[in-house]
């Protein structure tokens, strides 16, 4: 029980060797890690930024300065050619807007150009709305420029390998550009629109756009985005510039700071005065737009004007591979619009690949699952079709569902899923669920406020989902309920309802959404879509009226069992413009909603690497564990069996033991000894003498560094069997404190796992004496019970060698005799006990045999008596030792040991004593004390001479 | 191996020369190590707690006045939730728990078990008998392991118990998913159990390791959940990007996704990853360290 000192603690805790070693590893693993995660991934990228100037305009003569910047890979030169990617920023955004991306795409080998649109940011001109004789020439002429760069490959003079990546305002122009040259070997659009008119003027009946219902709160952030010159509204032009183009993944563009749009950009600003109304759109665009937002309603012309900025006519004449990526969170540009470009491009036999992803212009990129496969969709389809690698990625179509929210960091998660074809919006099965109620009155309420409020844009996927921000008011919606489903519905496109409506004035506007309503009754609008629909010739009463079918925006969404499905047609919706107007209409709806369902595999995720880890990692630590479990068997069957034939019978045979603790202090450095049967041997030191150390060497605690330990001839190493021959005290009594004495025995005796017969716990209580005192709790004994519980313990089994540590440490005198009456009759029978002491009345009382240690050495060994007994030298205490030393040196064969002051120490060497004492006295020397000597205390005081001052020792 | 016996006076016969009835496999039966440690105060203590703490959260429930705003947080609608089901009220008793008191209480179990035989002083002496090193760490480990579960277990069926007793047997609801059926959110309550019990396999590993380096049974307590403090804290600094996913507390909430639908097993996966590397790093080095140390306490 002793506790190390400071000292000792001090030494362990200074670095040897070992532990250096491992302190370097773990440094050197900490600094990999480090590197590792801060290091810069892929191969350097350089910048060139530059002010092109470029002839654009219906006759290609009107100059526009564009701000532009070219990536390319480091090791890109006329010598080692690299491919193109033109990277097209989302309206609001500026060129920095997509830098992340265009370094990865740099970094994976191509040299991207970007450019800040013609109106926004430093490069000059106005919006004309991806318009084909501006915004599209203006990419034309940058074609140009790229292909005369002599680091981009070229597929013939003047025609760039490259590939067109934008989102939203640029995916739009990456559509009407491979419209309209054929030099662009690929496009990746995103989130983008197939009919610009259709998209801000939506009638979901399938009327013209000039019948549509104007979404006045997209329409307004973007000419708010791209509208005023001086000091816009900050957040406004900020908001819109994060969000239109900021979707899919970072394939597409991500979003500048606020105050990034147009007319917050340092300098640069458009020349001429800007009409304060239009801010930098251009005349035609924005007079279009007041007309409409004006009246809410489009007429023909700026319908047509739309329609040219829309791929929706031009998509047989796109050659150019085309990925189309779509969000499903989008009340901008639903997934209806990518369907529209998909089915036209196709019809011509261009290759034409769809995925969908849960973000989009509400929902942003999308959770990170959704991110990665965009990424890599992206980076497959320009691998093979711009840089010439990679297989051809093939047409399935990919899709994502929102799945619920990451358990860690409050994002959404996504489960996507795979199918060999693309099904379009009205799936490849429809499942019918019928809604019933009763026809309803319901109130255009007058300039459409108050309004349901079904998106805001921007809100992101959570608000929509959150279902915080949905909501009808009240008698200006009807209701139309189902039954809750008896299983769940994958729903994967766009639902169809029937519904009739009547009207005083013959026409109305209605915005028809479809609600996921759990059996808590949270009713939940996927993704915040609605369908709007303007009515006309609707009769007075709506029993007359006629079924019309309303095909509502395309979600991914499950409903799962249990839960009901909740048509709501509302009057009024603050993302649109409604008659100004109040009216009452009335609203029946009685046929089934028919939702689109697709079946798809899941894309096996990140997860199932990972649980594929897991699987590794457990079978490698279950290996493992078998591997060391049968090395360690081996080595135990191998162990040394052998028996030392010498010392078959010798309880203990110590030879040349020698240890060295790691700070170098050497507790013994050779000892030699046998305790043979019958013997009671005491291993007798002073204080740190080595006695503790090799006991503990010879109970396995501790490995020596040089000689061996025999007991019976066995090979003692730590855990060897053969000290189950062995009871020990070592270094004081080790008890666990809440335990009673007689318990402790107990539970040590169950430890040695030994047949309970075999314990002899009454002998051992006997020996004890503890009486009654057995049965409390250790804690509450004295030091010398303790030490008698130990003896007890070590004796337990009646071992054949009893190894005893200062056995009469706390005992009092009548105990210290029976103990030695004990010890000595347990050796009478075959046993052996070795006892240490630094005690020499002890070892001269108790045992039959003493080796005396000092300093790690064997300094006398041999039975007690032999030590004993009478040794030549005398001890003379007489009055003046001078003269006695010069008496005594002349006589024969007698010596003056040096010794002690006031005290001859002679070794009389066969003179009597009686003859020399005759002489001093002869001489007038008195002598007051004549004091034979022993060998044992001669060998002892030699020590203990040297040692004791200061040792405290008794 | 017949050849190299030896008969000793008093009879003995064994190959390796060991005492009668003395086999190296059969010291230090599961058994005994067991009852050794239910004999101790402090188990029974932290095996009691385990028990009380439902009852006191849900005594404490009693005193809801129904008006408190706990504000918007994910916390607050677990309370909120706690009071629907004895499902929901065992959920609450696990996410309260999980993120200290079960640290603690797994530290205490597997980092006082070696180092409190070493201050003692009993150890010097189970190594004598001789107990082999390997058995002796693995017959206390795997004890110090079966009382940590035994303690989750208790905690999460005296819950299930007095929860549904006082609330019923509801279904069990979440913010992050709709209503799961009783026996389905039995189900996945069991899956979280399992889940933590692997996260706590890091503070089992740790303590353990610091108590066969150490005397004191306080300090390998201490120290493993110092550095599990430590971990959480580092965690919350999102400035250290992807290296916080090594940190062994990155997934200790992974949990909470195996209640959403469908369940979200990727960070559960990986959070197992991660809790067992670092448990087996952990052992590893503890019992390559027991076997090769001198024992000086």
């Amino acid at each position: 029980m002793t506790s190390p000192s400071p000292a000792a603690w001090f030494r362990r805790a200074l670095p040897t060797r070992r532990r250096a070693t491992a302190a370097a590893v773990v440094v050197v693993l900490s600094a990999a890690a480090v590197t590792w995660a801060v290091w810069p991934e892929g191969p350097g990228v350089r910048t060139e930024s530059a002010m092109l100037t470029v002839r654009s305009g219906p006759s290609g003569d009107e100059p526009v300065d564009l701000d532009t910047t070219l990536y390319l890979p480091d090791d890109a030169s006329s010598g080692r050619k690299v491919p193109a990617v033109l990277l097209a920023h989302g309206f609001g955004g500026t060129k920095e807007s997509v830098r992340s991306d265009a370094e990865e795409f740099a970094g994976r080998g191509y040299a991207v150009l970007t450019w800040t649109a013609r109106g926004f940011g430093r490069s000059g001109g106005e919006i004309h709305l991806d318009n084909p004789d501006y915004e599209v020439r203006d990419a034309q002429r940058l074609l140009d420029w790229l292909a005369a760069r002599p680091e981009v490959r070229t597929n013939a003079a003047g025609d760039p390998q490259v590939g067109v990546v934008g989102g939203s305002y640029g995916g739009g122009l990456a559509l009407l550009l491979a419209a309209q040259d054929r030099r662009v070997d690929a496009i990746v659009p995103m989130i983008t629109w197939n009919d610009l008119s259709r998209a801000f003027l939506p009638e979901s009946t399938g009327a013209a756009p000039t019948e549509g219902v104007f979404k006045k709160g997209w329409a307004g952030l973007f000419f708010g985005g791209g509208g005023n010159v001086g000091s816009g509204p900050a957040g406004l032009s900020g908001g819109t510039a994060a969000q239109p183009q900021g979707a899919p993944a970072s394939a597409g563009p991500p979003s500048p700071g606020p105050g990034a749009g147009p007319g917050t950009g340092p300098g640069g600003a458009p020349t001429g005065a800007a009409d304060p109304s239009c801010g930098r759109f251009a005349a035609d665009v924005c007079a279009a737009y007041l007309r409409i937002a004006t009246t809410g309603r489009a007429d023909q012309a700026a319908v047509d004007l739309l329609r040219r900025s829309s791929p929706a006519g031009v998509l047989d004449r796109i050659k150019a591979p085309t990925l189309l990526v779509q969000g499903e969170a989008d009340t901008l540009f639903p997934l209806g619009e990518a369907d529209a470009n998909a089915r036209g491009i196709a019809a011509t036999g261009t290759p034409v690949r769809v995925a969908w992803f849960t973000g989009g212009h509400d929902g942003g990129s999308g959770p990170r699952s959704d991110e990665d496969r965009v990424k890599f969709l992206t980076i497959q389809w320009l691998d093979h079709y711009v840089k010439g690698e990679g297989d051809a990625p093939g047409d399935d179509f990919t899709w994502s569902r929102i799945a619920g929210f990451d358990a860690l960091d409050r994002g959404l998660v996504a489960t996507g899923f795979r199918r060999a074809d693309y099904p379009g919006l009205t799936g490849n099965a429809r499942r019918e669920v019928t809604v019933t109620g009763p026809a309803q009155p319901i109130a255009n309420p007058p300039n459409g406020n108050p309004a349901a409020i079904s998106s805001i844009p921007f809100a992101g996927g959570l608000a929509s989902l959150l279902d915080g921000v949905a909501g009808d008011v009240p008698g200006q919606h009807a209701r139309f309920e189902s039954a809750p489903l008896t299983e769940a519905v994958d729903v994967a496109g766009s639902p169809t309802v029937t519904l009739r409506a009547a009207s005083p004035t013959g026409e109305a506007v209605l915005f028809v959404k479809l609600y996921d309503v759990d059996p808590d009754g949270a009713a939940t609008l996927p993704n915040g879509l609605v369908a709007p629909i303007r009515l006309t010739g609707l009769p007075q009463q709506v029993q007359d009226a006629r079924p019309v079918t309303v095909t509502l925006p395309g979600i991914v969404r499950r409903v799962e069992a249990g839960h009901r499905l909740r048509l709501v047609v509302a009057t009024s919706d603050q993302a649109y413009t409604t008659p100004a107007e109040p009216t009452v209409y009335t609203v029946a709806a009685d046929g089934a909603v028919s939702l689109p369902t697709v079946s798809g595999e899941p894309i096996p995720t990140a997860a199932t690497i990972w649980r594929w880890v897991l699987a590794g990692l457990l079978a490698a630590i279950v290996i493992g564990l078998v591997v060391v479990v049968a090395l360690v068997r081996r080595r135990h069957r191998r162990q040394d069996r052998s028996v030392h034939p010498e010392y078959a019978d010798t309880p203990l045979a110590v030879r040349e033991l020698r240890k060295e603790y790691a700070d170098g202090f050497v507790a013994v450095s050779n000892v030699d000894f046998e305790v043979h049967p019958g013997q009671v041997v005491g291993l007798l030191g002073p204080n740190g003498a080595g006695k503790t150390t090799t006991l503990r060497v010879l109970m396995g605690l501790t490995q020596p560094t040089a000689g061996e330990i025999y007991v019976f001839g066995r090979r003692l190493v730590p855990g060897s069997p053969v000290l189950s021959r062995i009871g020990a005290l070592v270094e004081g009594p080790g008890f666990l404190p809440h335990l009673s004495g007689l318990d402790n025995l107990k539970a040590y005796w169950r430890a040695t796992g030994r047949p309970w017969e075999d314990a002899q716990f009454d002998a051992a209580l006997e020996i004890a004496g503890l009486g009654d005192s057995v049965h409390r709790k250790i804690k509450n004994y004295s030091h010398g019970m303790r030490q008698r519980l130990a003896i007890a313990q070590a004796m337990l089994g009646l071992p054949e060698l009893l190894v005893l540590d200062e056995p009469t440490d706390g005992l009092d005198p009548p105990q210290i005799a029976e103990m030695r009456r004990v010890l000595q009759r347990y050796a009478t029978d075959g046993r052996a006990v070795l006892v240490s002491s630094h005690l020499l009345a002890e070892v001269e009382q108790t045992c039959t045999h003493a080796v005396v240690v000092n300093k790690g050495r064997i300094v006398a060994s041999g039975p007690v008596e032999e030590i004993v007994g009478e040794s030549p030298s005398v001890l003379f205490d007489v009055t003046d030792p001078v003269a006695a030393r010069a008496v005594l040196d002349r006589l024969h064969g007698v010596t003056v040991l040096p010794e002690s002051d006031g005290q001859l120490v002679v070794d009389t060497n066969g003179t009597a004593r009686s003859d020399v004492v005759a002489e001093l006295v002869r001489a007038g020397i008195g002598v007051d004390r004549v004091v034979p000597r022993r060998r044992l205390e001669d060998a002892f005081l030699a020590l203990v001479g040297e040692n004791s001052r200061g040792s405290g020792d008794r | 191996m017949a050849g190299s016996s030896v008969e000793t006076p008093l009879g003995v016969t064994d190959p390796a020369g060991a005492a009668r009835g003395y086999r190296p496999s059969a010291t230090m039966p599961f058994a005994a190590e067991f009852r050794r440690q239910a004999s101790r105060r402090r188990t029974q203590l932290a095996l009691g707690f385990m028990v009380l703490l439902p009852l006191i959260i849900l005594i404490a429930f009693q005193f809801d006045s129904g008006d408190d705003d706990n504000g918007r947080n994910e916390f607050s609608s677990l309370v909120e939730l706690a009071t629907s089901g004895g499902l929901n009220f065992t959920l609450f008793s696990i996410f309260v728990s999980a993120s200290f008191l079960l640290v603690v209480v797994v530290a205490l179990f597997c980092g006082d078990t070696v180092a409190s035989e070493a201050s003692w002083g009993s150890l010097r002496y189970l190594l004598a008998i001789p107990v082999p090193r390997a058995r002796l760490l693995t017959v206390k480990l795997v004890v110090a392991l079966a009382y940590s579960g035994l303690a989750l277990i208790l905690l999460a069926g005296t819950a299930l118990l007095a929860g549904t007793l006082r609330y019923g047997w509801s279904p069990l609801r979440s913010t992050v998913a709709a209503e799961l059926e009783p026996t389905e959110g039995l189900l996945r309550l069991l899956a979280v159990l399992g889940y933590l019990a692997v996260v706590l396999l890091v503070v089992a590993g740790l303590a353990f390791l610091l108590s066969v380096t150490t005397d004191a049974a306080l300090g390998a307590v201490g120290g493993a959940v110092l550095l599990w403090i430590l971990s959480s804290i580092l965690d919350q600094i999102t400035a250290l990007g992807a290296l916080r996913d090594f940190l062994p507390t990155h997934f200790s909430t992974a949990w909470l996704g195996l209640l959403s639908t469908p369940v979200q097993t990727d960070d559960v996966v990986r959070g197992c990853i991660s809790a067992i590397s670092y448990a087996t790093v952990f052992w590893g080095l503890a019992f390559w360290r027991f076997t090769r140390k001198d024992i000086t306490s």
